[in-house]
């Protein structure tokens, strides 16, 4: 399926949730708005035709002058062999959204990572624990503004280059 | 503590919690499980990843695009070209940069030669976790072979930072390719051996037959991909389905898991499929070394490669299947984003809820069979 056809069948399911379809880049994406994240997902999922059985990634970017974070739904179809890219963009100094964990299991640990890396609250997420970092890890590294903290647990994370130490 | 178990004898007993890794060896580098067990039956394993974040995907932030490509070597140190390739094809497809076809062939080269090492590395491994040291030696021997070839086709053993944009680094000389073709020779009658030696035997099968079902509907709910995927009885390879490169030109089969020895989706269907990955991946090499035409290996690529402001997703089917590469360009000369979606962070996932009700000792043999390696997890 296409993803006008798509974006259509949305429209007409959820009126004014969704908008700002891209269909002609390379990977055709859409804006969902965050209230109906998790039935529009279910609607994916569900709704003969459609069937992505499968969320492929689900993934963030940080947008620091449009004052948003985007998190990306990467969803795909094995029986239809059709992929579509829905967007939500979040409040970057509040970025809240509901789980879909209820969807695709595997969003648990994407969605984990996501608040890991970026901060993002997922709503309902049965187990929103960091997963790459130490748990009193402060700040959200892939966040653009990112400043790495100068030591972590008494070990510096700072070095001299080399070159400088040698020519000392 | 853990809370007390009435077992109506008057005696009460309490479950166990047990730290298993991260130094491990059956963990495949660096990563832990926290256990509670009942006597030797698990309740839970709850994984413990994140020893291994080199925060690969914020360096792409900070790097060029050609400054990014030995990076993603990093990402999965035992199959690297893969990596390699799947970066290099998003930023092909940003900046519409073509390919040239001897690029596009040397890399199917390198690719299955990759695939053959990992999977090598693999069922060695997972033969040695359920205590066959044998065939891993036999397994090793072999795959030094490979990083033989790929020595001699890059410089480098592991860490190949071979393909990049536009092409190939290195041509490969028809001195290689000759070898290349002496080793499949030599390879195919080895995995007849190595079936023999380990897929045969009755200790193995009766630790793996059975063990650790994953039904098509948990295949798909926890997005497993590569040869977990088909491990469950789903014929699904990015290279036949979605394809790139010269695939369409080449003919394999897909092996999908049939319930071999024991139900549809356990532990040795998935193994299973590694080892007739290999085989196929010796009817490719075979096949490409034919059609290898001639030509330069690398096309026209600027230096200061700048694609225009868009975002891609780049899969390849690589040994621990599905690796995507989504890259956002903002137009300037450094990717705004690098996401790097992996088989073997998905197939972690999934162990927690697989390891429920299952014995200690296959927990290793779960570990085993879906193929996770650390690096790949944590990136």
């Amino acid at each position: 399926m296409q993803a006008q056809e798509i974006y259509v069948a949305l429209e007409q399911q959820f009126p004014g949730q969704v908008s700002d379809l891209k269909a002609e880049v390379l990977e055709p994406y859409l804006t969902v708005a965050g209230a109906s994240i998790v039935e529009v997902c279910k609607f994916l999922r569900d709704r003969a035709g459609m069937d992505f059985e499968v969320l492929s990634d689900l993934t963030a970017l940080d947008w620091p002058k449009e004052e948003k974070i985007q998190v990306v739904y990467h969803l795909f179809s094995y029986g239809h062999n059709h992929q579509i890219v829905l967007k939500v963009d979040l409040p970057r100094d509040n970025p809240k959204i509901a789980t879909v964990e209820g969807i695709w299991k595997v969003a648990n640990w994407f969605e984990r990572e996501i608040y890991d890396l970026f901060g993002v609250i997922f709503e309902g997420h049965s187990d929103l624990r960091r997963i790459m970092l130490p748990e009193d890890w402060t700040g959200y590294p892939l966040r653009k503004d990112y400043v790495e903290q100068e030591e972590y647990d008494g070990i510096s994370t700072q070095r001299a280059p080399l070159v400088e130490k040698l020519l000392r | 503590m853990n809370e007390s178990i009435e077992t109506g004898t008057g005696l009460n007993t309490e479950d166990m919690t047990i730290s298993v890794g991260p130094q491990h060896p059956s963990t495949h580098g660096v990563l832990r499980f926290v256990v509670k067990t009942d006597g030797e039956v698990i309740s839970e394993a709850i994984p413990d990843v994140g020893y291994l974040h080199r925060s690969i995907e914020k360096i792409g932030e900070k790097v060029t695009y050609h400054g990014y490509v030995p990076y993603t070597d990093r990402a999965d140190y035992l199959a690297a070209m893969f990596a390699n390739q799947a970066f290099c094809m998003a930023a092909e497809k940003l900046a519409r940069t073509e390919v040239t076809r001897r690029g596009e062939f040397c890399r199917v080269v390198a690719c299955e030669l990759n695939r053959i090492a990992s999977h090598l590395i693999s069922v060695g491994t997972f033969g040695q976790d359920i205590g066959a040291m044998t065939p891993f030696v036999h397994a090793l021997r072999e795959r030094e072979t490979v990083n033989n070839l790929m020595e001699e086709i890059c410089g480098a053993r592991l860490t190949y930072n071979y393909i990049r944009i536009g092409g190939v680094g290195y041509d490969i000389v028809p001195e290689t390719l000759t070898k290349i073709g002496e080793f499949i020779d030599h390879l195919e009658p080895i995995v007849d051996e190595f079936n023999r030696l380990l897929s045969g035997n009755k200790i193995f099968i009766e630790r793996l037959a059975g063990v650790a079902i994953v039904s098509r509907e948990d295949a798909f709910s926890y997005n497993l991909v590569g040869p977990n995927l088909r491990g469950s009885g789903i014929k699904w390879d990015i290279r036949r389905d979605i394809p790139y490169s010269v695939y369409p030109e080449l003919e394999f089969d897909v092996p999908i898991g049939t319930a071999h020895v024991g139900k549809l989706g356990d532990s040795f269907d998935r193994y299973w499929v590694r080892i007739r990955e290999m085989q196929e991946s010796c009817k490719i090499l075979r096949q490409c070394l034919q059609m290898m035409p001639k030509g330069p290996a690398i096309s026209k690529v600027p230096r200061k490669f700048r694609p225009p402001a868009g975002e891609c997703y780049a899969r390849v089917e690589a040994p621990r299947g599905d690796m995507g590469f989504y890259v956002v360009s903002d137009g300037s000369e450094y990717p705004y984003r690098v996401r790097i979606r992996t088989g073997s962070f998905t197939a972690m996932a999934i162990i927690d809820k697989l390891s429920k009700g299952i014995m200690l000792a296959d927990l290793i043999a779960l570990i085993g069979s879906l193929d996770v390696d650390a690096p790949e997890i944590d990136r």
